[in-house]
């Protein structure tokens, strides 16, 4: 999705440029000298474009790179919603990325199975509220941002312990 | 419009295909120590073909459930009478039977049963009751378990609460991708299962309309959790609430006329009244804790909800009138979502003991805490609307299941599903008819 909208913007600046190109070539006719020039002129800022596009893309891609390296999963400790360390780094990867995009995101919050379904409800909720208020302090505006708690009805593991208890308590950006 | 159409086809097709799934099946684990001897004689059909239903049973069932009584077995009668003339009660006094159930059940008009019943107490040779049933030969079930309510209030003194039904949601797990929520209402026995609701999203929450003709419930079916009321006859359903963040928990006022719920629309969730003619909120508690798990107070002047304020989750009351709040619970660090019985003293909750999730009981008067359970991971207390028994969800395994517990301690029962996760189950009021 990421790299289409990239060589969806190459392209349409691509055909902005070709346009340009054929407009002035109209408007210049009984000056083909001027033409010509302005056509060079503006074949050379398409190339400059096409290369500070690709740099963008390529920095783009890295900053993709290391958010799939960080993946998309945020946890928790048991009836906590305080950002852990790993956590806090793995969210600076996507607000990187966010910065060089427009895109809007999904945070879903969730708890493991002990303790009430409700509360959990409750507490799913202020875990992504937490990721949430990170990402606006590091200035992600607050309308790109969607919250939605599945408290404890949505595991990634069903049996109970810690092993599985630690997998579910999480937030999962989408 | 047309989607709509969609939907409701697919869900008729879920109600075709799936209800044999979510069916629960009950197995007794613990009666009391001297439950009362009660034969319940295969009642004489009287109406041509077979019976459609076997009504001595499903009665027998229930008293069984109870487990305050132990049935004898069919194969243990020296006699099966159907009519006062034919009960000898050196017959009964033989097996050490203290009561026998007769009855005669019938068609008239192709679709009007008729069920006629007569109790005996052996020990004083006396018949102790007698009277009859009527209703659709559709709802057999439902007149057998009326029958099993006049005879267990004859003998215990407590109204039967057989003749309810039950709400709870169930899961099927998709390892290939989403997993499948139902909504099902089901007889009190887990019998005649309907699917309401399918979705591929959760589904939470159901609770009852105090005339038990409508219920409300959270669907996450818009990708976002929201309140929906439906009526039970028509099917017919009236989205609520579709605030930002918490929609949950929805609770009926004992009038009918409003309900409380959790939204955190405001920044983090409180309780607000919905009134359900003007759809017009007031909010009631206002605090950055937690606050949820509404519940009525049976005068409907107060409103019993979960709070984290003080630090740890515990039961606060709050007063209608006076807007005043108070604490209720003192004892353990985890008491959640309470549930009050009829007689507004019984109080059910989630309580946290060693580490383990029970349900416990607090007398509101004396504030003495029973711990009922002894499983872990117990949750979502719902009680019978005599007060007698507690439906919860608990888990066995890596399943959940549903599980019940009388309020002395003294019963207990199991109802996995033959299939799936069971949960949050929603015991009925008691039915008009």
């Amino acid at each position: 999705m990421k790299q289409l909208t990239v060589a969806g913007k190459v392209l349409t600046l691509l055909f902005a440029a070709v346009f340009l190109v054929a407009c002035s070539s109209k408007d210049t006719k009984d000056d083909s000298a001027a033409a010509d020039a302005a056509a060079a002129e503006a074949a050379a800022r398409s190339a400059a474009e096409r290369a500070a596009l690709e740099d963008a893309a390529m920095a783009e891609q890295r900053l993709q790179d290391a958010v799939a390296a960080v993946g998309n999963v945020f946890y928790f400790d048991y009836d906590s919603s305080t950002l852990k360390p790993q956590a806090q780094a793995a969210l600076d990867a996507h607000i990187e990325l966010l910065r060089t995009n427009d895109r809007s995101v999904r945070l879903e919050g969730h708890t493991d199975e002990r303790g009430t379904r409700e509360y959990n409800m409750a507490l799913g909720e202020r875990r992504a509220n937490t990721v949430r208020d990170y990402m606006v302090v590091n200035g992600i505006a607050s309308y790109r941002i969607e919250t939605v708690s599945y408290g404890e009805e949505q595991p990634i593991a069903y049996g109970s312990g810690e092993a599985n208890w630690s997998q579910n308590r999480r937030v999962e950006l989408k | 419009m047309k989607h709509l159409t969609a939907v409701l086809v697919a869900t008729v097709v879920a109600l075709a295909t799936l209800s044999a799934r979510a069916e629960l099946v009950i197995e007794i684990t613990q009666g009391m120590d001297n439950p009362t001897a009660i034969a319940v004689v295969p009642f004489a059909w009287q109406g041509g073909g077979t019976a459609p239903e076997d009504v001595a049973q499903v009665i027998d069932n229930d008293l069984a459930r109870s487990g305050q009584f132990d049935p004898v077995g069919r194969g243990d009668m020296l006699a099966r009478p159907s009519t006062q003339q034919e009960v000898f009660y050196r017959d009964w006094r033989a097996i050490n039977t203290e009561y026998v159930l007769i009855g005669r059940a019938s068609v008239t008009g192709q679709v009007q049963m008729r069920i006629e019943y007569e109790l005996f107490d052996v020990n004083r040779q006396a018949r102790v009751l007698s009277g009859y049933e009527e209703g659709h030969v559709n709802e057999a079930r439902m007149l057998a378990h009326r029958v099993a309510d006049e005879v267990y209030e004859t003998l215990t003194g407590i109204p039967g609460a057989f003749a309810t039904r039950l709400l709870y949601v169930s899961v099927t797990r998709n390892p290939a991708g989403k997993d499948f929520y139902r909504l099902t209402l089901s007889d009190s026995d887990g019998a005649r299962p309907i699917v309401l609701l399918e979705s591929r999203e959760p589904i939470m929450a159901p609770s009852w309309s105090p005339d038990g003709k409508h219920i409300a419930y959270v669907s996450f079916e818009t990708s976002r959790p929201a309140i929906y009321r439906q009526e039970l006859a028509s099917g017919a359903r009236v989205q609520l609430t579709n605030f930002r963040g918490l929609n949950g928990a929805p609770a009926w006022s004992p009038d009918g006329n409003s309900m409380a719920m959790v939204l955190s629309k405001d920044g983090n969730p409180d309780i607000y009244l919905m009134d359900l003619r003007t759809r017009e909120l007031t909010q009631l508690t206002r605090h950055y804790a937690i606050d949820t798990e509404p519940t009525w107070m049976p005068d409907g002047r107060s409103i019993l909800f979960t709070s984290d304020r003080g630090g740890r989750p515990q039961i606060y009351r709050y007063d209608l009138r006076t807007g005043a709040t108070e604490r209720l619970t003192y004892e353990g660090s985890y008491n959640a979502r309470a549930r009050v019985a009829q007689d507004g003293r019984n109080l059910v909750m989630v309580h946290q003991a060693g580490g383990q999730f029970h349900i416990a009981l607090q007398d509101l008067v004396t504030n003495r805490l029973q711990i009922l359970t002894s499983t872990d991971l117990d949750e979502s207390p719902s009680i019978a609307p005599n007060g007698s028994m507690v439906l919860y969800g608990t888990k066995s395994g890596d399943r959940g299941i549903l599980a019940a517990v009388s309020v002395d301690g003294g019963v207990k029962f199991r109802l996995p599903a033959r299939e799936g996760d069971v949960r949050e189950p929603a015991w009925s009021p008691y039915m008009s008819r």
